[in-house]
């Protein structure tokens, strides 16, 4: 029978088939994060369980630190809680760690495949949603609850029923200034916020082959906002060439014998998916949120859609926007470059590319938040920084900062924010706070002209 | 984790589409590292304004709507993955939550706590928001071992799906982890195979 991509890596991963029932499934990769787990360790505990494969497991503090200061005790105590509970948790039970202040510390999705923990071919998991970027390397990757956290910790298997299968393609020509996470909006904007449930998603076409792999991680990254738990892109010589030569990557002869078999994993010729779905890449432009979902978008240059709807209706009264209304010359007073979708060196590079001599709109509070120490460095080398200080930005430390506001970076209420992050729910970054998706260029132009801009217009 | 068998209760009606997890419940109230008390949080930044005080006009602080039930509109639980809004629900006592559409994890972490998703046709979820409507104590029954949701009043009802095994773990309290442990012979066997 033909394979997909997908079908190859779970079905290398079945350990049993349940009668009736799941299947259990081999994990390769456990990420875990100072949130989802504490409840998952105390469980063990309490019943007295050990974690079976500690080596298979990679901690790291990103969702509640704090992104000044972070060479200083945590202010909140709650937050400094949590954080030492993981500390203690993974020394109690031999899991490496790469706490706060740590050279290889960052945000669980930019780390794992910066340091080559993540390689095609592998299962992966992580008690965050966004777990799906690891994708982008051909990987099964996938944001578990935490009792799966538990089960893991006990198994180094997860009991899971196979989802469907679902291809986007999209193939042609980008315009200029369009950006992977266009790419994405864009596919969510026209399948909706569920369309992706019960399936994994792969991305193919020549759009994500031309694709950096920071700019795949970014298209798998978004894959749970149209509702598919993971979304994969077929590893190629872009892959490899990424990871060759990362910290935990196989070295010489291995990873020889590890690029032999990761060029078996493409979906085969005429292999047959559940639902597929074909898009013009012409088609796509610059797009920008209006409303409280990641599949309310529109390309910016579009106006507001007219419906009818009471949970449509809700959304735009939140974000105080009129129907049919262009969003093009909004005010706005924030701007956030950073979160697991948008923080690697690729998006700085796009952001300090457009900001080159231009200054920061005396309006704008912007946070520029690198996803990892080892982004933050990279940033410093390329001398990107001087580029964002000449132009009135300052940089932040490593974290998820203002994608979840679970730390001090809150947009305040009533406010909107130019947000590179994944989601834009009532609330998500900050209490009554109001979120505008978009890619590090709209972004960027956002926050020297202090407004938004029809950035095609500049770029044609 | 508590079992499940049946139940009969009134039912609260949520009739909104796409409620994410960040509202039922925010990012700010993660900061625990146990499983209790979520519950006070729940649709926090619906059920209060911003200075504390109670939204009369959210469903939850209607006193006319009460019981085990939540009754909510398309793709209930989509974004995060976190537990906590699975145990926010329990804990604020809802065993059950029927919609037209959940989001996966969500749904997972439900059946993983104790409360059973149930997905009915989007036709019957808006019978059912009908009779809610028409009285707001109108009775429902669960019978998971029927797979069989009904509204007392009318007698209409509705079959739902379940997982056999995941039926089975509701209706025994029993959860994955002994199921797991139990098969770690084999699941030595496959790491060694692999190497």
């Amino acid at each position: 029978m033909k394979k997909t991509l997908f079908d190859k890596v779970w079905d290398a991963h079945v350990v049993k088939e349940i009668q009736d029932g799941p299947q259990i499934l081999y994990i390769d990769k456990h990420l875990i994060h100072e949130v989802t787990s504490p409840q998952a360790f105390g469980e063990l505990e309490q019943r007295g369980i050990p974690v079976f494969r500690p080596d298979q497991i990679v901690a790291t503090a990103d969702h509640n630190t704090p992104t000044e200061d972070q060479h200083l005790p945590v202010k909140d105590a709650l937050s400094r809680n949590q954080l030492e509970q993981l500390t203690k948790n993974c020394e109690k039970n031999d899991i490496t760690l790469y706490g706060l202040g740590h050279k290889y510390n960052g945000i669980v999705h930019v780390m794992a495949p910066e340091l080559g923990i993540t390689q095609p071919g592998m299962t992966m998991v992580c008690g965050d949603s966004h777990t799906s970027t690891h994708g982008a390397f051909g990987t099964i990757a996938f944001g578990i609850g935490t009792s799966q956290v538990a089960q893991v910790f006990a198994s180094q298997c997860l009991l899971l029923q196979k989802p469907k299968s679902l291809r986007v393609n999209v193939n042609g020509q980008l315009k200029p200034g369009v950006l992977p996470k266009d790419v994405i909006l864009y596919v969510i904007a026209k399948l909706g916020t569920n369309a992706g449930t019960g399936y994994f998603c792969e991305y193919a076409g020549n759009v994500f082959e031309d694709m950096s792999m920071e700019g795949r991680m970014t298209v798998c990254n978004m894959s749970i906002e149209m509702g598919a738990r993971g979304g994969m892109i077929a590893p190629d010589e872009t892959t490899f060439e990424y990871i060759k030569g990362k910290k935990f990557a196989p070295t010489g002869a291995e990873f020889d014998k590890k690029v032999a078999y990761w060029k078996t994993l493409p979906t085969d010729k005429d292999a047959v998916f559940d639902k597929e779905y074909h898009f013009d890449a012409a088609d796509i432009e610059p797009m920008i949120t209006y409303g409280t979902n990641p599949g309310m978008g529109i390309k910016i240059s579009e106006n507001i859609p007219v419906d009818n709807n009471a949970s449509f209706e809700k959304s735009l009264a939140y974000m105080n926007f009129e129907k049919g209304q262009s969003l093009v010359n909004q005010e706005i007073n924030y701007v956030f470059i950073g979160s697991c979708t948008n923080s690697r060196i690729e998006d700085f590079r796009i952001a300090a590319n457009y900001i080159k001599g231009k200054k920061k709109a005396n309006n704008v509070t912007a946070w520029f938040v690198p996803g990892s120490q080892l982004v933050a460095q990279q940033i410093v080398e390329e001398g990107l920084k001087d580029v964002f200080e000449e132009a009135g930005f300052r940089l932040r430390q490593p974290g998820c900062s203002a994608c979840l506001a679970m730390n001090d970076d809150k947009i305040p209420e009533g406010e909107y924010c130019v947000s590179t992050s994944n989601r834009n729910f009532e609330g998500r970054q900050g209490q009554g706070a109001r979120t505008i998706l978009a890619s590090p260029l709209v972004a960027a132009a956002t926050a020297i002209e202090g407004k938004i801009i029809d950035i095609t217009k500049q770029l044609n | 984790m508590d079992k499940f068998t049946k139940l009969t209760s009134s039912a609260i009606p949520l009739s909104i589409e796409n409620v994410d997890t960040d509202q039922i419940i925010p990012a700010r109230f993660l900061k625990a590292t146990s499983r209790e008390g979520f519950g006070e949080n729940l649709f926090r930044d619906w059920r209060f304004h911003k200075d504390g005080s109670i939204n009369q006009d959210f469903v939850l602080n209607d006193t006319k709507y009460k019981g085990k039930i939540l009754v909510a509109g398309d793709n209930f639980g989509c974004g995060s993955s976190r537990e906590h809004a699975a145990w926010a629900i329990n804990d604020y006592g809802f065993k059950v939550v029927v919609s037209s559409f959940f989001a996966d994890i969500f749904k997972g972490n439900a059946l993983n706590n104790g409360v059973l998703p149930i997905q009915v046709t989007p036709k019957y979820l808006q019978e059912l928001f009908n009779e809610i409507q028409k009285d707001t104590n109108t009775q429902f029954e669960v019978d998971l071992e029927n797979q069989k949701i009904t509204i007392l009043a009318t007698g209409s009802s509705s079959s739902f799906e379940i997982n056999s095994y995941k039926k089975t773990c509701l209706m025994n309290g029993y959860d994955d982890i002994d199921f797991l442990i139990s098969n770690k012979a084999e699941i030595e066997e496959f790491e060694n195979k692999r190497i």
